[in-house]
């Protein structure tokens, strides 16, 4: 085997046509494209094969199948997401997804996956928040298990090689400033991997971690949206980080597990510590001609849903996380922060049981709370961002030739905040193309994919430096917890200049105590060691949120700001571009592309249509 | 019937005899009373063989034609252990079979291989003797008997492979003779109805009853015919009546095989030894009409 | 800091957590937790005490640990909420997975011991070497439907709902590591594939849609026939999977279809029925097969 000299030794080199990093569905989904399409493919991943944060979503799949509404098609999907979106979604991107995420879904269904049916044999969809009809085809709750899964024996079938519990620290470059390689090293062992690639496929996801209270798993630290930004990629709408209304308060330690939005399609109902559903208050005009205003009117559409108008409960992500916020901050929150989801009173105990077993459990377990007898305690949680590496629609390829990015680590498909049931669709949809365009570039055009020794070994001495420096240093552990109480504080929900100023000073003042960072011990499986480098790309993205933040003058989506409390019509027609040069983080406004008249006909059509409300639109346009 | 070992073609890429992670497997860390319910489950075992052995062997008092105190006519129990009764040393009025019966051997004897087997090869009693006279496991993370001795006796372990384990896959024929003697205790049971030519109703007649509602329970239950009526289907929705009874009859049934199997167990010795105390005179039948 | 090492005795004859019932884990009270440390070189239970809090579960208790007292201490997690299945180990020598393990449902007066999975190899610590079920995992002949037909498949519900069950499993091996065929006698490994892989052989075989049968792959290859259905599998899935009754047994009962029983045999004969699918013919269909097809391609 091919080998690279080191500080470290010689390390192994392995050379493939298209490398994945990230194993999660878009990971995967890429991975079998590209081996499908003729392509050596190898698919990294920093956990086991399998257990991507992908396993945590539950809702469903969102495509417009139009399987339980016929009605349904792909210009009320793309219609959907953009207006979800607050417009600043990148057209072409909701254009393509909507259009292909019907085939994606029936794709999987070919490859063994058992979604629930409707009774003519068909796949059945569900309600969710901000969807037009009910449009996410799912396994009961644990929709992307059965994804994952399904994907996961599809590249273990097609025989893709998986390098698992490995981590890349960074991306290397040819010559003529193409991506053509990673160096990475085994989290088991802790020896270093070197990788040579035609094409390499970012699909890494989210950044969770970098906020305290979060649904996502350790692995979100942001390392593909980082490890594009180091190789000169740029990252777009980086401070639209989406907090999902619902997640846990209580037990501590399970603060920001999330509950699923299937709670609320199938009934559940949000009140306040009166008793109140309080949503009723929350309606803004955006959405107020669809949205119901009665009690009586919301409960008549979990039937009949052409005749009455959807519960405010089902509003966007966004909107329901910014009233639960008042409503907690008014002080007529629960016990333990938050409001109560209460489904028990609405619903018989079979009914929860069949339709929402996995929190059934997760509330039996870990709280102790019979959610078909009382009802559950939650707030918001730091969920999913919609930013990311900005790439070209069609071909999910970055600015940075050879580098590909899909899934939650791409940016432009959700604008500034995403519809549930959106992101498993978004996985598949761009996983595939990019797996595409990925195999494209390696059969095309010859790539010169000799990597440079000294490339090579100045990644692996700065991350062995972690582990040389003695005690004096910080503790990696430490630094994690000031950066996530620093996030969650100043760079939360609700953002104002002030706090952003000084989350900005503070990162300055926690990158300088990183890059100090001491994990002494072992090599072997050191998690101290592994905190380290990946504080380096949760700090990356730390920055890159805030001075995006702090540029976006205007309340929009996932950004929420207290001094600038409504959307700027103006601003819908600009991407805030994050880039990362000689140690710099800076933030540029930049026009967006401008949507075709033929789709902007559809804002048109649907206003002169009557029943449906795009007055914000318009407004919007002013 | 093959009793070939299995032999695999291709073995599983895997190293074998490497450092494995943890305490040795010898030292148990359960604290819990993981050896109470295999050890009240081997005892219980024990006690009804035990039991079978004397009763099998006793070849008397196992038919109730006496007289009860309230009705002056004599019942129809026959032991669910000499059922059917065809020995030509029967009594007449329980006797089955061609010219009053063959041989003069213990029908017990006789009659027993064939619901002994269906428990012996019966999924849930396998696991049962399994861990708590065969100790392979004892219980769940604790170590097979023997298995920490390299070289020992029980250092390897072939599972149901080999003959004679290989066997258990006869379950459905027992499973098959099975239903024809819950169909003789259900006779039986009609039979304990009877009193000298008409009809009554006594405490033994319940208690036949009882015996072949749970022998129904669980030889309806059994894995076996789990799998016969609709469980070896790919497409259940072809077939709306097996999937039917797999799912409204079996199914539920074979969640309790556990408890039918046990209860039942202990019912059909309850009933022999009603019928042996009766038939001693011991007892009298209590008649309700 | 760790207050000593001790290697720990059997069983210590403390009441169980079951009969024991609800410990509360009252705030002040000190835990005592006894984490396995160690590697190829050898290890110990090593004691480290910590306070306990509230509506903690063990892998919880754990990170603090972690976090204060050993930086280097390694231990595999990931979504913390029981649907990744990466935390199994044994916890008090029952093996689950640590973050759906509650502290109150454990006995906190005495010691509480976390020792990794003892089947498999170890790496470090808590965290062992699981490859062996990856590559059982390349040995499954893959889902095979036929083509579609015109207008997609169709399924009905009572169709689905079998497999649906099985594809709950999250992979985390805990019944890989409690199944003694493989746990106490390791040769069975290189031609035993263990209950979770029973469970997705058994989803295949009862897919509405799949077209291959693997019941002479799953005697010959697979090993159904190690099995003593002695139900630890289903005893210890988080996922409440009823791994013995609804997967193996199923599964051996095809088996006995297609080679025990004679009626079978003979009612296949004389209905003109097709011969079971050999070993072999379903083998064609495992991912190293498809592998070679694709290496030659290229």
């Amino acid at each position: 085997m091919p080998s690279i000299s080191t500080s470290a030794g010689e390390i192994p080199l392995h050379e493939y046509d298209v490398i994945v990093i990230g194993a999660g569905g878009a990971g995967m989904r890429a991975a079998v494209e590209a081996i499908d399409k003729g392509c050596t493919t190898a698919l990294i991943c920093k956990s086991l094969l399998g257990k991507a944060h992908t396993v945590m979503a539950e809702g469903g799949v969102a495509a417009a199948l139009g399987n339980v509404w016929p009605q349904d098609n792909w210009q009320v999907h793309f219609r959907d997401t953009m207006r979800g979106g607050k417009m600043l979604n990148n057209w072409r991107m909701a254009q393509i997804h909507a259009q292909e995420a019907p085939d994606r879904v029936l794709e999987l269904e070919a490859w063994g996956a058992l979604f629930d049916r409707t009774p003519d044999g068909r796949i059945l969809q569900r309600d969710f928040g901000g969807h037009r009809y009910a449009r996410l085809a799912h396994v009961g709750d644990r929709t992307g298990l059965e994804m994952i899964r399904t994907t996961q024996q599809r590249a273990v079938a097609l025989g893709v090689d998986v390098y698992m519990e490995c981590k890349i620290v960074r991306l290397l470059k040819n010559a003529d400033g193409a991506v053509n390689g990673a160096v990475g090293f085994w989290r088991e062992s802790g020896d270093f991997v070197a990788f040579s690639a035609k094409s390499v496929v970012l699909a890494t996801g989210g950044v969770g971690k970098t906020w305290k209270f979060t649904s996502n798993s350790w692995e979100c630290t942001g390392d593909g949206q980082a490890l594009a930004l180091w190789a000169g990629a740029d990252a777009i709408e980086m401070e639209c980080v989406q907090f999902h209304p619902t997640g846990m308060v209580w037990p501590m330690s399970a603060r920001g597990l999330l509950v699923t939005e299937g709670v609320r399609g199938d009934g559940g109902v949000l009140k306040n510590s009166n008793g109140e559903r309080f949503m009723f208050d929350y309606i803004s005009p955006y959405f107020a001609a669809e949205t119901a205003d009665t009690i009586d009117e919301a409960d008549h559409w979990y039937d009949d849903k052409v005749n009455y108008r959807r519960p405010p409960e089902l509003l966007p992500r966004d909107e329901v996380a910014r009233a639960i916020n008042s409503e907690v901050k008014a002080g007529r929150g629960s016990p333990h922060g938050g409001v109560f989801l209460d489904i028990a009173s609405r619903r018989s105990a079979d009914f929860i049981k069949r339709r929402l077993p996995s929190m059934y459990h997760q509330f039996k377990q870990l709280a102790d709370v019979d959610i078909t007898t009382d009802p559950m305690e939650i707030g918001p949680t730091c969920h999913y961002i919609m930013g990311g590496v900005r790439v070209d629609a069609d071909t999910e390829q970055t600015a940075v030739p050879g580098l590909f990015a899909a899934g939650e680590v791409a940016g432009g498909m959700h604008g500034a905040n995403r519809l549930g049931g959106n992101s498993l669709s978004d996985l598949l949809v761009f996983g595939r193309r990019a797996g595409l365009a990925a195999a494209e570039r390696a059969k095309g055009t010859p790539v010169d994919t000799s990597l440079e020794a000294g490339q090579v070994n100045e990644v692996v001495t700065h991350a062995l430096s972690f582990l040389e420096r003695d005690g004096g240093g910080t503790q990696p552990y430490d630094l994690h917890h000031d950066l996530q109480e620093t996030m969650q504080a100043l760079v939360g929900i609700i953002r104002t200049e002030s706090e952003l100023l000084e989350a900005k000073e503070k990162l300055v003042e926690l990158g300088e105590r990183a890059k100090k960072a001491s994990a002494p011990g072992s090599r072997r499986f050191n998690p101290g060691w592994h905190m380290a480098l990946d504080l380096e790309s949760m700090l990356t993205v730390a920055n890159c949120t805030t001075i995006a933040a702090l540029a976006r003058k205007e309340s929009r989506g996932g950004h929420t700001r207290e001094d600038y409390p409504n959307p700027d019509p103006e601003l819908e027609k600009v991407n805030y571009v994050c880039r990362y040069r000689d140690g710099e983080y800076t933030v540029t406004p930049e026009a967006k592309p401008e949507m075709p008249s033929e789709l902007r006909q559809l804002f048109e059509e649907e206003e002169a249509s009557g029943g449906e409300a795009v007055a914000a639109t318009k407004e919007g346009d002013n | 019937m093959s009793v070939v070992q299995e032999n695999p073609a291709v073995p599983i890429p895997v190293e074998i005899g490497g450092v494995r992670a943890g305490p040795p497997r010898s030292q148990i860390l359960r604290r819990d009373t993981w050896w109470f319910w295999p050890g009240v489950q081997a005892l219980g075992l024990l006690a009804f063989v035990g039991y079978g052995i004397w009763t099998a062997f006793r070849g008397d008092f196992y038919y109730a034609g006496t007289m009860g105190h309230v009705s002056s006519l004599p019942s129809h129990y026959l032991s669910p252990f000499y059922s059917p009764c065809f020995v030509s040393s029967c009594p007449t009025d329980a006797v089955w079979g061609p010219a009053g019966g063959i041989g003069t051997v213990s029908p017990a004897l006789l009659v027993l291989i064939f619901p002994m087997g269906f428990r012996v090869t019966c999924y849930y009693y396998r696991k049962t003797y399994y861990r708590s006279f065969w100790a392979s496991p004892p219980a769940c993370a604790v170590a097979d008997v023997g298995s920490t001795q390299p070289g020992g006796m029980r250092s390897k372990y072939s599972g149901e492979t080999r003959f004679p384990l290989i066997l258990q896959n006869a379950h459905r024929y027992f499973w098959y003779v099975a239903v024809i003697f819950a169909g003789i205790l259900t006779w039986d049971a009609i039979e304990a109805f009877r009193f000298g030519s008409g009809w009554g109703m006594g405490l033994g007649t319940l208690i036949f009853v009882v015996n072949a509602v749970l022998i129904w329970m669980y030889t309806a239950g059994c894995h076996a015919c789990r799998h016969l009526c609709g469980g070896g289907l790919r497409r259940f929705s072809n077939a709306p009546v097996r999937h039917t009874i797999w799912r409204r009859i079996v199914t539920p049934l074979n969640e309790h095989h556990q408890l039918y199997a046990w209860m039942s167990l202990i019912w059909i010795a309850w009933t022999d030894l009603y019928v042996y105390l009766v038939a001693t005179n011991t007892i009298h039948d209590p008649r309700f009409f | 800091m760790a207050v000593g090492t001790s290697q720990t005795e059997g069983p210590s004859g403390a009441p169980s957590p079951a009969s024991a019932g609800e410990h509360g884990t009252a705030s002040g009270e000190t835990l005592h937790m006894q984490l396995w440390r160690g590697d190829k070189d050898g290890g110990q239970f090593v004691e480290y005490q910590v306070p306990a809090q509230e509506g903690e579960v063990v892998l919880d208790v754990v990170h603090r640990i972690q976090a204060s007292h050993a930086p280097d201490l390694a231990v595999r997690w990931n979504c913390k909420a029981g649907k990744c299945g990466s935390c199994s180990a044994e916890i008090n020598g029952v093996p689950a997975l640590m973050c759906m393990t509650r502290m109150s449902t454990l006995d906190t007066a005495s010691p509480i011991t976390v020792s990794p999975m003892r089947t498999f190899p170890v790496l470090r610590d808590l965290v062992t070497d699981v490859s062996f079920n990856f590559e059982v995992a390349k040995l499954i002949p893959s889902f095979t439907p036929a083509p579609p037909p015109p207008g997609g498949y169709r399924m009905q519900q009572v169709d689905v709902e079998r497999g649906q069950e099985f594809r709950k499993c999250i992979e985390c091996f805990l019944c890989q590591n409690v199944c003694h065929v493989i746990r106490d006698h390791e040769e069975n490994k290189a031609h035993y594939a263990g209950p979770r892989f029973f469970v997705r052989l058994a989803e295949l075989e009862m897919h509405p849609l799949d077209t291959l049968d693997r019941r002479a792959y799953v005697r010959e290859r697979m090993g159904v026939g190690y099995c003593n259905i002695t139900k630890c599998c289903t005893e210890v899935c988080p996922e409440g999977i009823h791994i013995t009754d609804n997967a193996i047994i199923p599964l051996k009962e095809r088996v006995v279809d297609s080679r025990y029983d004679p009626v079978a045999w003979l009612g296949r004969k004389i209905l003109r029925r097709p011969a079971p699918m050999t070993a072999a013919e379903a083998a064609a269909h495992t991912s190293a097969a498809t592998r070679g097809v694709s290496d030659a391609a290229r």
